[in-house]
């Protein structure tokens, strides 16, 4: 177990550390940052005394490991558009896009997990065969279409719900929620179910062919044959066994969601991560691109090494190669 | 020799021909019962002769600047008491025809689908036949490449490289560039999913006896690869490809939308939303309905047919 926990420790470091080098080699070779940071009117010594004092004259992998230093103790430099802190601008953002994550995976879930057990259950009725065909038309849908419909349906036709920002928000310490006014939770809704059209379908399809398999096994037979309320099997009984994937599958789509957030965020003028994120590509902030890419990769590299875990705790096969071989030996 | 060796053929019944040989195969019949699967390949056929024909079948080309009139601007669809003919769509706010500039969308989101999906094809191919044929440190660099890539965000190393890519160009050449650029963009990303799939099948294959053999009577490694492995692995290729085209097409509208895509004097259907997303609110929901309602049928229809070929291909369902 510990020979597996330092293996996969390892590599989630080893791909931590070649995201690092991309960002850095963003950062370091398209624009010249000296360029970026300086205004028009800097003389050439300026330039070449800013030069020195960021180091851009040392070599290129004394550079690199100063970039991952100063990354790993969350310092990305400065914005070169509005010339804050980047991980200061990240941490303001970051509330935002988390609770539209989070109510968007809730949403997945409340509405998947029952869908895909109506057509497991009634495989072949005709509300689960339109249930299958709307989740291939759930998976063809592009996300910000979604949003662009929801918005011209329930704001612009009938008014209900307000098309972009957050609402009013309340501020617990740093941490900005929208949770917990009326129109932060109104806000909510349309981008929510925006962002969660795509993983709805996901859960279904997944809860749909892990119910299939469960309702052949014998101990749902035999719960049937002792008499047991169909409903209680189902929902009960066949269902607890499939919920493992699901929600493997929801931890390590969440690293995608937040990925996919940019563009629900764009649609709404959400002011989460992923919008300052195409604002900074927009004006080609270099420093705020560098930092998104290395947060969201270690968001994706952290559940994803959670998740192996996890699946080596639960199941010792998975554990180690080595280790199964020389057990069947021995 | 070539004569007595023919003879006995010609009293065989006709080797039948190429068209009867599909008509007669299992997956012509698999898709044949699948209503679901000729509706959509069907659709999808008609979606790609009407691109493609756009300069013969519009009433306008929207992008010559000359035949577009400003008191043809924000007229509604035809069906609207306020329509006109031939505007069956509507007109944007230029005056241009909304149809038109759907036709010539649709035209540039399926090359870029395409062309993405045969680079991401190619690329994959030959990385993954390499990394399972020869294994050792190819092997070692190529997967762990490819590992990286998977490790971030499909959409996010697609934005990256069109915003740096598009950023490092000169004003000039951005757009020309600018659909070459988008086709690495989504193909980037991609074509690790090719080069597992081979190379899985290329590590089985190579330790099989006639791979053995060839390589005995010194067949060349790449012709073995070509060959003989190649089309061993060709069927999840297939399906994979299909369900990719459809991704390939999301993934350009998407990055078009975002506004690093195609740029509005050649849109493509992303690129047509993005435009018509600034109207929303303004009662002109026809310039940003219908090349949503366009973009959806053109994946809905490859991803349906994506669907069928995984079940025909797949020899347990069969």
């Amino acid at each position: 177990m510990l020979a597996f926990l330092i293996k996969r420790t390892a590599n989630a470091i080893f791909v931590m550390l070649a995201v690092a080098f991309l960002a850095f080699v963003i950062f370091r070779f398209f624009g010249d940052p000296v360029e970026m940071m300086v205004n028009e009117q800097a003389t050439q010594a300026d330039r070449a005394e800013l030069r020195e004092r960021l180091g851009l004259n040392d070599g290129f992998l004394t550079q690199y490991a100063r970039f991952v230093t100063n990354a790993a103790q969350g310092d990305f430099g400065i914005s070169y558009r509005n010339q804050q802190d980047v991980m200061v601008l990240l941490k303001e953002r970051f509330p935002a896009t988390f609770e539209l994550v989070l109510v968007a995976t809730v949403i997945s879930l409340v509405v998947g997990i029952p869908l895909g057990v109506v057509t497991a259950v009634h495989r072949n009725s005709r509300l689960a065969n339109m249930l299958q065909i709307s989740s291939i038309i759930g998976i063809s849908l592009p996300s910000f279409v979604v949003g662009i419909m929801l918005i011209l349906l329930f704001s612009v036709s009938l008014g209900w719900l307000p098309a972009f920002g957050r609402g009013d928000t309340v501020n617990i310490g740093w941490w900005s929620t929208g949770l917990l006014t009326p129109s932060g939770r109104m806000a909510l809704i349309l981008p929510g179910i925006a962002l969660s059209i795509f993983q709805i379908t996901m859960v279904m399809r997944l809860v749909r062919a892990e119910m299939l398999e469960t309702l052949r096994t014998d101990y749902v037979k035999f719960a049937r044959a002792r008499g047991i309320p169909a409903a209680r099997v189902h929902w009960r009984h066949a269902l607890r066994n499939c919920l493992m994937p699901v929600i493997t599958l929801t931890g390590m789509q969440i690293g995608n969601l937040i990925a996919f957030a940019l563009v629900t965020e764009t649609v709404f003028q959400w002011p989460g991560m992923g919008m300052l994120f195409i604002q900074a590509v927009t004006f080609v902030d270099i420093p705020v691109m560098a930092a998104y890419l290395m947060l969201v990769s270690l968001i994706f590299v952290v559940l994803n090494t959670i998740v192996d875990f996890t699946y080596a705790w639960v199941d010792p096969r998975l554990r180690d190669d080595t280790a199964r071989a020389g057990g069947a030996n021995g | 020799m070539e004569k007595t060796l023919s003879a006995p053929a010609m009293a065989e019944p006709a080797r039948p021909s190429r068209l009867a040989r599909i008509r007669q195969s299992d997956l012509w019949y698999s898709f044949r019962s699948h209503r679901s699967a000729v509706i959509a390949a069907a659709l999808l056929a008609l979606i790609v002769v009407t691109a493609f024909l756009a300069p013969l079948i519009t009433p306008q080309n929207p992008y010559d600047l000359a035949s577009l009139e400003l008191w043809n601007a924000e007229i509604p669809p035809i069906w609207n008491a306020e329509g006109q003919w031939p505007f069956i769509l509507g007109t944007d706010t230029q005056g241009r025809d909304i149809l038109s500039a759907i036709l010539y969308g649709s035209r540039i989101s399926l090359i870029i689908g395409f062309a993405s999906v045969v680079l991401a094809l190619i690329v994959g191919l030959a990385l993954g036949l390499i990394a399972g044929f020869f294994g050792g440190w190819a092997d070692n660099v190529i997967m762990r490449f490819g590992d990286v890539l998977l490790s971030m965000p499909f959409i996010l190393i697609a934005i990256l490289i069109s915003a740096i890519a598009t950023a490092s160009l000169p004003t000039g050449l951005k757009d020309i560039l600018a659909a070459p650029i988008l086709i690495v963009a989504i193909a980037v990303p991609s074509w690790v999913q090719y080069a597992r799939t081979v190379r899985a099948s290329a590590m089985v294959e190579s330790r099989k006896e006639y791979v053995q053999a060839a390589r005995l009577i010194r067949v060349k490694a790449w012709r073995i690869m070509l060959h003989h492995i190649l089309p061993n692995c060709m069927t999840p290729i297939m399906v994979a490809a299909t369900l990719n085209f459809g991704l390939a097409i999301l993934s350009e509208a998407t990055l078009s939308f975002l506004g690093v895509g195609m740029p509005p004097d050649q849109p493509s259907l992303g690129t047509l939303i993005r435009i018509g997303n600034q109207y929303l609110f303004s009662g002109l929901w026809w310039i940003v309905v219908f090349p949503s309602i366009q973009l959806c049928l053109i994946v809905l229809s490859v991803n349906m047919i994506g669907d069928w070929l995984r079940d025909a291909l797949n020899p347990k369902l069969r």
